[in-house]
């Protein structure tokens, strides 16, 4: 499985789909898209550079190790239901910042259920990759 | 329509069931599979399907105008899809590790290698 | 409040015990000690205004439940908390010596003192769920301590007994506390006994009655529970020490009194606890008398005196509940002394058998003495306290029909008593000296014999002045335990009359079957065999149980995943159709014309792929089908409005292959292992379950059992939630906490995986190097 087209659409696959990736999980609070399926895709992206070439070089890449990644991805949903109970409101409660104008994207409205839906992402992530990568570990 | 479903989701449980019945442990993989599926399209279909427009407000709406699809078994069959593919991982590694143990892929095998 | 600081403290001192037993084996119990002690002194300082200042306090616990961890401490309460932290000072002191050397003595500490700590939570509870839990703790830490010699299979056995006995009258106590509550409306106890309500007009009053004193039965081993009692012997004497005189089987009485006001009063209750109350009473003294081993005849009369307090609850009148608390106050004095020196003799002799042991007294006169002090109470012979709750119960004025019945009965259990007494307190003392025991005795260190001449001593001074003693303690706790007013006037000389009388009577009939005590001896053991006991009942019932269980297991846990399949998969099934058929009927609505022609697509492409995917020999080819199945059901989210669940189906789906891809050279490939007729079979189930399933669906779609919440959810979502997405909206924002928990089953099961492939690849590792 490592013919050379695919292994050089996979690595400029790689950063399209990650970028692709945060689109989604931008956009999902208003459109199709979100943590599970912007995690997922992310995954997506990294599994096509493990088979292409192989998984540790898919390893190198994500630098840091995908149980860490599940580890963060819990934190950051729980942080984010923290700082609701921080303001006095009970756990999990929105709290959402006023919106502004940024060049380019147009309006941003940031709030803390995006933050959980950034762990969500993770998590997700983290996941997907922690599984795959400690399945193809066992063709020794 | 909805007889459609209800047909599809019955055929896909009994397919998942006799899989399930078999001895072999790869036909367990299979039915959980199959399994996952009958059972994400049941709780999707479960409130009936009516409308095919997703549930999404409009651009420059504040409310959720009908006809639209119902959102709440969507947000359930969501996290049912992503939770089935991590049980689909762990029932393939738990066959490949059972396998290596008992070398026999008859389930009933299992009953007669303890005690 | 101070008292759930004097429990935590124990709990504490549990904590610490075998820290403290390691650091200093040698003082260990001593130092222990000194909580309770410290306990009981505090307590002994709140003896004089208790009854105009009762103790209370409460933590919030569980006010949803109105579970709190509230006390009150009344005169009744604080006399028994006196007992418990007193003796239990004074026990543990007594182990630190008794079981010197024993490699388990930490442990032991920690057992006695969580026992010490829930036992005086049951007498100072105030709310009912409290007190539940506390007398659940004493089972369960009493059966620890009885079954301390684990290594010894009739110990374990003794010990779970007991255990299923206590748990057995446990979970009827749990009934009625529930149902008491609901009589009563209310969780407190002080609340109820304030109120001055009688729940004997109620409804569940019979119910309430029954599952009270069957708790409390179980408890304070009235008949027909009796049994484990003297079995419980197979505990460390000190253990038996405590639970025999203080404690644990103390409690069952401490109920019946605490509940006195609320349930008694009524014929019922006072024909139940008469009955047994003296059926108990006179099998515990006759068969204390055929009894030589030192520990069972105290046992026997253990059950003996339980048997007479529940009687005297029974009567009910002030004067029978003050001489009951005379009788609980004077057992628990005398009673721990003898069993602490029984238990001294038994740990310098090595022998605990009437016949082997006399004249003990040149070798070991402290004991001697102690053990005759005690015994003097035991038996009621003036100036000593026993005298005086003998002479009280003497003067109960008993109706001229129970005068006929019971005190004949009474009277010959003092007298038994008072032979019992004899035979544990001079029996091995006196006589001609004997070289028959293992050990060639001699006197007990101090720790050992220090403890239980206090308590002896106690016994003489309370009996020569009884007035500023505890005459005003119990006086209150009988105000308490009635709430009327009572006065109580203790003294040892009453003048010549009746109690006089019959006192004399008992002390002469006990003198004489004291002479006679051989004649009983000798028969206990062969009798014992031949008699059906209820010990033999019990056993028989135990053994159905197991044999039953074993048969049910036999059945049901074939160890075949197959048959645990069908089993739940027909009980389920049952159950779905039993609903549908209960929610109107089977569905009459069918509407197939209205799907289109891409619905019609999805569907056949589902369908079609279902038959290689279950019969396929190639893994590919499965493999192949399965995703040709999810690409249907990708299809039909598209078509019904949820481009989110294609979306994640579509993704999912790729990675399933790509995770097969990777496991799938290590797995087996498909094979057939079932028989034709298995085949038939599994086709015919599952086609009905698949018919079920199918029913279901197109039911639900008619059924409503409660509103949806989804137009709530689609009317918030942009404007509490500021999201036009509602799946999305729903997952992170209304929804989140399941989302939570979801995310966190995928990380869990991941590392499940990994720790399914990593103890592999390391076992591969050291396989490769060796």
């Amino acid at each position: 499985m490592t013919s050379l087209i695919l292994r050089a659409t996979a690595r400029s696959l790689l950063p399209v789909l990650l970028l692709f990736s945060w689109i989604i999980l931008y956009r999902g609070h208003n459109l199709p898209g979100g943590g599970f399926i912007g995690g997922l895709t992310a995954a997506a992206g990294f599994i096509i550079v493990g088979l292409s070439e192989d998984i540790e070089q898919a390893k190198r890449i994500l630098r840091i190790s995908p149980l860490s990644l599940m580890a963060v991805g819990l934190l950051t949903a729980a942080l984010s239901g923290v700082i609701g109970v921080m303001t006095g409101a009970p756990f999990m409660t929105g709290i959402w910042l006023n919106t502004f104008e940024m060049p380019v994207v147009g309006t941003i409205h940031l709030g803390t259920p995006m933050l959980f839906d950034v762990g969500v992402y993770l998590a997700v992530c983290g996941f997907s990759l922690n599984t795959l990568f400690t399945l193809s570990e066992t063709e020794d | 329509m909805n007889t459609l479903i209800a047909i599809t989701v019955g055929v896909l449980a009994a397919a998942s069931i006799y899989s399930l019945l078999r001895c072999s442990m790869m036909k367990l993989i299979v039915g959980i599979v199959l399994l996952g599926h009958a059972v994400n399209l049941l709780i999707f279909s479960a409130g009936g399907l009516r409308d095919s427009t997703p549930p999404i407000i409009a651009e420059n709406q504040e409310v959720l105008r009908p006809p639209h699809a119902d959102p709440l078994p969507q947000a359930l069959v969501l996290t049912a899809i992503v939770i089935s593919f991590g049980l689909i991982a762990f029932c393939i590694t738990l066959v490949q590790r059972t396998y290596d143990i008992v070398g026999d892929d008859d389930i009933n095998a299992l009953a007669r290698s303890d005690s | 409040m101070e008292i759930f600081w004097i429990i935590l403290g124990i709990l504490l001192g549990a904590l610490s015990a075998t820290t403290v037993h390691r650091v200093s084996a040698m003082y260990s119990g001593r130092l222990l000690a000194c909580i309770p002690a410290t306990g009981f002194m505090w307590l002994l300082t709140r003896v004089p205004d208790i009854h105009d200042h009762p103790l209370q306090g409460s933590i919030s616990w569980f006010p949803q439940l109105g579970a709190d961890l509230s006390f009150h401490v009344d005169a009744l309460g604080l006399l028994m908390a006196l007992l418990i932290t007193g003796i239990g000072a004074i026990i543990l002191a007594y182990s630190g010596d008794y079981l010197k050397g024993d490699s388990q003595q930490g442990r032991f500490f920690v057992f006695l003192m969580v026992f010490m700590a829930s036992m005086l939570g049951v007498v100072t509870a105030d709310n009912l769920i409290l007190l539940f839990v506390f007398w659940e703790l004493t089972s369960v830490s009493s059966y620890l301590l009885i079954g301390y010699y684990h290594e010894s299979a009739e110990s374990r056995w003794k010990a779970l007994q007991a255990l299923l006995v206590t748990g057995l009258g446990g979970a009827a106590m749990m009934g009625g506390l529930i149902l008491l509550n609901r009589a009563s409306g209310t969780w407190t106890i002080s609340e109820m006994l304030n109120s001055g309500l009688s729940i004997a007009e109620h409804a569940y009053y019979p119910a309430i009655v029954t599952l009270f004193i069957i708790g409390a039965f179980t408890k304070s081993a009235q008949f027909p529970f009796h049994f484990w009692l003297p079995n419980a012997m197979a505990a460390p004497t000190p253990v038996s020490a405590y639970l025999h005189s203080a404690t644990m089987v103390k409690a069952g009485v401490f109920l019946l009194l605490r509940f006195t006001p609320v349930l008694g009063g009524t014929s019922a209750w006072m024909i139940t606890l008469t009955g047994f109350g003296s059926i108990t009473m006179l099998i515990g003294a006759v068969n204390g008398l055929r009894q030589t081993d030192l520990k069972k005849i105290l046992a026997y009369t253990t059950l003996s005196v339980l048997g007479m307090l529940v009687l005297l609850i029974g009567l009910g009148t002030p004067t029978a509940i003050a001489s009951a608390m005379l009788l609980l106050t004077g057992h628990a004095l005398y009673k721990a002394t003898l069993f602490l020196t029984s238990g001294i003799i038994d740990h310098e002799t090595g022998t605990r058998d009437l016949q082997r042991l006399r004249g003990l007294r040149r070798a070991m006169p402290i004991t001697a003495a102690i053990a005759g002090l005690a015994a003097l109470s035991k038996a009621g012979l003036p100036p000593f306290f026993g005298f005086i709750g003998k002479e009280s119960i003497y003067s109960i004025g008993f109706a001229p029909g129970a005068m006929v019945a019971i005190l004949p009965m009474i009277m010959l259990a003092n007298m038994i008593m008072f032979a019992l007494a004899l035979s544990t307190g001079f029996h091995p003392f006196h006589g001609a000296v004997t070289s028959d025991t293992p050990k060639s005795p001699h006197e007990a260190g101090p720790a050992m014999y220090l403890g239980p001449l206090i308590l002896s001593v106690l016994g003489l001074v309370f009996g020569l002045l009884p007035g500023i003693t505890v005459e005003s303690l119990i006086g209150s706790a009988v105000t308490s335990i009635l709430s009327t007013e009572t006065d109580i006037h203790l003294s040892v000389w009453h003048g010549f009359n009746v109690p006089l009388l019959l006192s004399i009577a008992t002390i002469a009939g006990g003198v004489v079957l004291y002479r006679m005590r051989v004649c009983f001896w000798s028969k206990a053991d062969e009798s014992d065999r031949r008699r059906l006991s209820f010990d033999r009942i019990y056993t028989f019932i135990f053994n159905g149980f197991v044999a039953v269980a074993k048969c049910q297991t036999r059945i049901l846990q074939s160890g075949y995943l197959r048959n645990y399949f069908i089993i739940i998969l027909s009980v389920t099934g049952a159950m779905i159709a039993f609903n549908l058929i209960a929610l109107g009927g089977l569905p009459r609505t069918f509407n197939i014309r209205d799907a289109k022609i891409l619905d019609w697509a999805a569907c056949i492409i589902i369908m079609a792929s279902l038959y290689p995917a279950i019969f396929g020999r190639s893994r590919m080819t499965v493999l192949i089908a399965l995703g040709a199945v999810g690409f249907g059901v990708t299809m039909i989210f598209i078509l019904h409005g949820a481009p989110d669940l294609a979306i994640t189906q579509i993704v999912v789906e790729t990675l399933t292959v790509v995770l097969f891809m990777l496991a799938i050279y290590r797995l087996p490939n498909f094979r057939s292992h079932s028989t034709r007729n298995m085949r038939f079979f599994d086709s015919v189930f599952s086609g009905i379950a698949g018919l079920l399933v199918t029913l279901c669906v197109l039911k639900a779609q008619h059924v409503k059992l409660a509103p949806s919440v989804s137009n709530q959810y689609s009317e918030w979502s942009y404007s509490l939630a500021h999201g036009k997405n509602i799946v999305n909206v729903i997952l992170v924002d209304f929804r989140a906490l399941d989302t939570m928990g979801e995310i966190s089953v995928l990380a869990i099961s991941s590392i499940g995986i990994m720790t399914l492939v990593l103890t592999r690849t390391r076992k591969r590792r050291m396989e490769k190097q060796e």
